[in-house]
């Protein structure tokens, strides 16, 4: 199966940089903000967040947790293969904070519905943010829209997206597979860089 | 999404024993039951996994822990619950198990959690009814999920259940506990002595792999965890033969008080044995309540992770269930 790369290692570190950036522009010392991560994958992306943004701003600025969201998917006994559980790790209380939910990939939106209703058994925050590396836009079976971005890409259901980690892949680097298989082309990936939609 | 966590399903439709599982089942059932325990510890202990699933948990046999552990869990997972206790039922006026289960079932029930004081009824209802079925119990023959939430329990505390030497003490004869803890922890690679009564050990017991320790302080100086199981006073003499001659004589001979405990860490080099006791407990006979309430004993975090536990169970049967359409 063909794949080309969206993001290579230098572009991948660059994006990620740019997104912490962005969080202290709206959030400012970042003060009452709680970054969560979705496992299983959206933890590399929030574990690496977190540590950029502790080198930019200094420590213990933002409160940081791990959400499992297996037992709150929608499409249990829909699908013959069973998701495993991972661990959650959210030792603090959500009430009245600023909560920015961090994942991989967005694509359908249900894994961000199920994160949202899981949550909630962890407080009431005052607000709910999405951030995401790679939103494959045009393919939402939900009204959920991210509001941090990492790279847009314009992909069909076929296709896939894979998210390759240092820690856990040897390379930063983010590949769509499944193009031109019959001759087609990926249609147009977006190069903005600008999360403002 | 981009997930790459395994997927697995259980080998079997039902939980009849932990005869009929695997070393990967219950693994697997241990991995699950860690995913819901951190549940269980959060401000709000409920997920949405069962919501569209009822149980029935018929009680044939009178159970408070189990019962309220299963429904526990049930509830946990958000599936809608009926409870049937034997007394002041049907079955009093004469209807046969499968008729009540079946005109249980009639009523819309997906799963049914059943305990009953004859060996096999669940098995016997598995095949000839149309739900799931978990074993709360059955007779002297298995209780699977205590068994599962006794391995778990060592896992736990111990951090592995391979090589561990597991005592069970007392009333083997008609303990399902004893049973499917031999076939649980034996699949998971422990290994296991029995002590007890002549007259309360199964003849043989030792063809399942498992030693025959009459001694309790020879035993005790082996292992690393000493399960005591309750003296069951509502099964003993149904043959009119007395197994033992009296309670005060048994708690001398096999029951744990705290002089022995520590007489046997002294003998072991100062190894401090593991306390585990399926309840009820009878207070001063299997153990006095200095070695039941001991820093070591895990017997709360028994049923702490018994409803860790049952929610996996649930959720793995629950998961094979398929979806009619509407």
């Amino acid at each position: 199966m063909s794949s080309i790369p969206l993001l290579t290692s230098k572009a991948f570190g660059l994006t990620v940089e740019r997104l912490c950036y962005q969080l202290i522009e709206d959030h400012g010392a970042l003060e009452g903000l709680a970054l969560i991560g979705l496992q299983p994958r959206g933890i590399l992306l929030a574990r690496r967040l977190r540590s950029e943004l502790d080198r930019i701003l200094g420590k213990e600025h933002l409160r940081y947790g791990e959400l499992d969201i297996t037992f709150h998917r929608d499409d249990f006994r829909h699908r013959s293969s069973l998701p495993q559980p991972s661990a959650t790790q959210l030792d603090f209380s959500l009430d009245d904070r600023k909560v920015v939910l961090v994942d991989d990939v967005l694509y359908t939106g249900r894994t961000i519905r199920a994160g949202l209703d899981a949550m909630l058994a962890f407080g009431r925050p005052a607000s709910v943010q999405l951030l995401v590396l790679i939103d494959r836009r045009f393919s939402r079976e939900l009204p959920i829209q991210p509001d941090y971005v990492g790279r847009w890409v314009d992909s069909i259901g076929e296709q896939r997206v894979t998210v390759q980690w240092k820690e856990t892949d040897g390379t930063d680097q983010v590949l769509l597979h499944g193009t031109g298989t019959e001759g087609r082309e990926p249609s147009s990936l977006a190069q903005g860089t600008s999360a403002d939609r | 999404m981009n997930t790459t966590a395994q997927s697995e399903q259980l080998s079997v439709e039902h939980l009849l024993g932990i005869k009929e599982l695997t070393a990967a089942d219950i693994e697997l059932i241990f991995r699950t039951a860690d995913g819901f325990k951190e549940v269980l510890n959060r401000p709000i202990k409920k997920v949405p996994s069962l919501r569209d699933l009822t149980i029935a948990n018929l009680f044939f046999e009178s159970s408070t822990r189990t019962r309220v552990s299963f429904e526990l869990a049930q509830k946990r997972l958000s599936a809608d619950v009926v409870n049937f206790s034997s007394s002041g039922s049907s079955v009093s006026k004469g209807e046969t198990l499968v008729d009540t289960v079946n005109n249980i079932l009639a009523m819309k029930v997906d799963m049914v959690v059943m305990r009953h004081p004859d060996p096999g009824a669940a098995v016997f209802l598995s095949r000839h009814v149309d739900a799931r079925i978990v074993n709360a119990g059955d007779g002297t023959h298995e209780h699977p999920t205590q068994a599962l939430l006794d391995a778990y329990s060592i896992r736990e505390k111990l951090g592995k259940v391979k090589g561990v030497k597991v005592l069970i003490v007392g009333d083997i004869l008609h303990s399902r506990v004893a049973l499917s803890n031999i076939f649980c922890l034996q699949k998971l690679g422990a290994e296991v002595m029995l002590c007890g009564p002549q007259t309360l050990m199964p003849r043989y017991i030792d063809t399942l792999g498992v030693r025959v320790e009459p001694d309790l302080d020879k035993a005790l100086k082996w292992c690393d965890v000493a399960n005591m199981l309750r003296i069951q006073l509502e099964r003993q003499g149904g043959d009119g033969v007395a197994n033992f001659p009296s309670l005060r004589e048994y708690a001398m001979r096999y029951g744990l008080d705290l002089e022995r405990y520590k007489r046997s860490r002294d003998a072991a080099g100062g190894k401090e044995i593991v306390i585990m006791h399926p309840g009820p407990i009878n207070r001063g006979v299997e153990v006095t309540s200095q070695v039941a309430d001991h820093a070591n004993s895990i017997i709360l975090d028994q049923v702490e992770n018994g409803v860790a536990i049952r929610m996996a169970v649930l959720y793995l049967l629950a998961a094979r269930i398929p979806r009619t359409a509407v």
